[in-house]
């Protein structure tokens, strides 16, 4: 974690740069562990418990996209995929596939270092109180959501923008101001990772995806909390 | 310009067969009618010189060898057969015959001229006749046609012996009838001269339009083939010349067709080959960009002239990746795969972004209106921002300024600089892929597609990059995009 030792589990075949970004991310302070295949990958998620997974997208066997749905279903931890640069298919995708955020090979190390502390920033546990809107209740302490009651598994990046959109219920939010506040990419992130992350937040929050309640599109501007 | 030809045709043909008509109908026409003329008056002629000659018998036995007046009057009047004027002539002496009563109604006499003057007769005539000898000849006279004959009178000797006696008698036939008649005939024939000719004009045009019809779907065919349109032919009707030519038209644009999609197909080729070279330096770049970072981060630890070393790969590793990411990114562009995210996106906010990113807010002037909104994606304008004002920065003089303008389907922004501006012979190829304005200029000052990608991510905007140099120095790249650009790749969102 920040601050402290973070365990980084790196799933990538070719062996140089496997061993290239082991040893960058190694020389920024993480414990890296470095498998070849999305199978062992899986396999030490269990028995590392990572703070944080690396993932490339092209892999031989088991494909990254599986790949990312199975560790996705273990487990709420954050996932950063490797892509080609302009398959931007494969982000989609991998988007779709539960991945928090990307980076584009051939991959300079510190963006890669940036992202991971991004995902791994600690969400702020100030406020105490219980949040109420409609069926959905926040713990901002707890970091706990919940729906009628029921707790909803969130991934960091799903939790972080919610928390986000909803500390100014009504408030619009545009898709660059969330991608500075949420994944620290400044103005110009791919403003497909906020589409993608509302798409997956829905599909948890609400009743129907189609005819969202709590977090609303405003079109032409980005999205908004409410009003519930 | 287009149908200038095919009139020429047109003309070219009616003019033909109108002259082919009227050359045929002379032809025909002329000598048929020069003959028909001749037998006619011939037959008149001939006629009246015998009515002559018999009304000549009935002036003998002649009662005065020196006739008077009275006497050449007789004479006169008796060689008349009441449709014509006599003339009586004996050296100075003449008279006309006493002349006839007017016809019932009849024009010919009014038209006749009162008497006949020997001035009338032609001097060629009384000199024949004078000589003896009987003689005619056709004049115009008071705008009539007459035949005018002319006679001596001979005294026959005891001893059979004739001389003439020096009495001449002149008639003068008119011969409107007989004209009546010729010009009927000339207008007979130049009446079917008429009709033929109307009627080669139809065939002509007829046949105009035979010829023009393929004439013009040729040309029609050959501009959309000049136009690009590669599968364009002609249908071919017949198996005459012009059918012919359409075959060879069809034939030669089958070929070109080739040709071009063979020349396609090596451009795809080459394209394919940079995308496909790009993506395979990918991978060794990715573990080489991995560990320059390390050599980068203990470069300051380690002795010289290691340090340096690692320095300078660590940096060349940097230039390296930055050209296969442009390599990469223009290969996109090239096989069609670059899409827009469009967002609703306050330009004033963006360019304020470009600028603060890259540490430029400081040394950039800006001009820029606030309010101004566009459906654009930022990412690629700021591609295109970053590297115009990155070039103003490096190649040219300050202050470099962006200034923002906009009107009710258009945003412009117009990146300038303050140095000498770019020379004419280089300003039509700043946007061409690896273009260096002197080859002196130092490698590592980009990869040379910036420029080219910042073009491209113009146009698919539906936008444009111009440049052009300011009058009073300094270049200005013109970044014009539409306010509400359609998104042809429809994403995959």
């Amino acid at each position: 974690m920040v601050g402290g030792v973070s365990r980084v589990l790196l799933i990538e075949d070719d062996p140089a740069v496997r061993e290239g970004l082991e040893l960058a991310l190694t020389m920024h302070g993480h414990r890296v562990s470095a498998v070849e295949s999305g199978e062992q990958g899986l396999e030490r998620l269990r028995a590392d418990l990572p703070d944080v997974v690396v993932l490339d997208l092209m892999l031989p066997g088991m494909d990254g996209f599986e790949v990312c749905r199975r560790i996705r279903a273990a487990r709420e931890v954050p996932i950063i995929m490797l892509t080609a640069r302009g398959d931007d298919m494969d982000v989609v995708a991998g988007l779709e596939a539960g991945a928090d955020d990307y980076v584009v090979k051939p991959v300079q190390p510190r963006v890669l270092e940036a992202r991971i502390r991004a995902v791994l920033r600690r969400i702020g546990r100030d406020q105490a109180e219980l949040e109420r809107y409609g069926e959905l209740t926040i713990d901002r302490a707890g970091l706990v959501v919940a729906k009628g009651g029921v707790p909803v598994g969130l991934a960091p990046t799903e939790l972080r923008l919610l928390l986000e959109l909803s500390a100014a219920p009504g408030r619009v939010h545009s898709r660059q101001q969330l991608l500075e506040s949420v994944w620290e990419h400044g103005y110009f992130g791919d403003s497909r990772l906020v589409d993608a992350c509302v798409q997956r937040l829905r599909a948890k929050i609400e009743d129907d995806s189609a005819a969202p309640v709590y977090v609303q599109t405003v079109r032409g501007f980005g999205y908004r909390f409410g009003p519930v | 310009m287009a149908s200038r030809p095919s009139l020429g045709l047109r003309a070219r043909l009616l003019l033909a067969f109108a002259s082919l008509c009227v050359v045929t109908a002379a032809a025909v026409a002329g000598p048929i009618y020069l003959a028909a003329r001749i037998a006619i008056l011939q037959r008149a002629q001939d006629a009246a010189v015998e009515s002559m000659r018999s009304r000549l018998e009935a002036v003998f036995p002649l009662r005065s060898a020196v006739p008077g007046p009275d006497e050449l009057g007789r004479i006169a009047t008796a060689v008349t057969d009441g449709n014509g004027h006599a003339i009586a002539v004996y050296h100075q002496t003449y008279s006309p015959s006493v002349p006839p009563p007017p016809p019932m109604g009849g024009r010919l006499p009014g038209r006749i001229a009162p008497a006949l003057q020997p001035g009338a007769v032609p001097a060629q005539l009384r000199r024949m006749v004078a000589g003896g000898e009987m003689g005619w000849q056709r004049v115009v006279w008071h705008g009539a046609p007459f035949l005018v004959i002319g006679a001596p009178l001979l005294i026959v000797e005891p001893d059979g012996t004739t001389r003439v006696s020096g009495i001449e008698v002149y008639v003068a036939h008119i011969l409107l009838s007989e004209q009546r008649s010729i010009d009927e005939l000339a207008g007979l024939a130049w009446l079917a001269g008429g009709a033929a000719l109307a009627f080669a004009v139809v065939l002509a045009l007829l046949a105009t339009r035979g010829v023009l019809g393929p004439v013009r779907e040729l040309g029609r065919a050959a501009r959309l083939l000049g136009e690009g349109e590669m599968r364009t032919r002609v249908a071919v009707r017949g198996s005459d010349e012009l059918a012919e030519v359409a075959r060879t038209f069809n034939t030669t644009a089958a070929e070109l067709e080739r040709h071009v999609e063979q020349l396609r197909e090596m451009e795809a080729d080459a394209r394919r080959f940079v995308a496909d070279v790009s993506h395979e330096l990918r991978t060794p770049l990715a573990a080489l960009a991995a560990v320059a970072d390390v050599l980068d981060e203990e470069a300051a630890q380690m002795p010289e002239p290691a340090g340096r070393a690692a320095r300078l790969v660590s940096q060349e590793t940097l230039n390296l990746t930055a050209l296969v990411n442009d390599l990469i990114e223009i290969s996109r562009f090239d096989s069609g795969v670059a899409a827009l995210a469009l967002n609703e996106i306050d330009v004033a906010e963006l360019v304020g972004a470009t600028l603060r990113t890259r540490g430029w807010s400081e040394q950039v002037r800006t001009e820029l209106p606030p309010g101004v909104t566009a459906r654009l994606d930022p990412r690629r304008v700021d591609v295109v921002l970053a590297n115009l004002v990155g070039n103003a920065l490096r190649h040219g003089e300050p202050p470099v300024s962006v200034r923002l303008s906009a009107d009710a389907n258009w945003i412009s922004l117009e990146v300038r600089d303050h140095g000498p501006g770019l020379e004419e012979a280089v300003l039509p190829h700043v946007f061409d892929r690896f273009y260096k304005a002197s080859a002196a200029r130092a490698r590592s000052e980009g990869s040379g597609l910036g420029l080219a990608i910042a073009r491209e991510n113009a146009r698919l905007h539906r936008g444009d990059l111009t440049v052009t140099n300011a009058p009073d120095g300094g270049a200005i790249f013109t970044l014009r995009l539409p306010r509400r650009a359609a998104d042809p790749g429809a994403g995959p969102q």
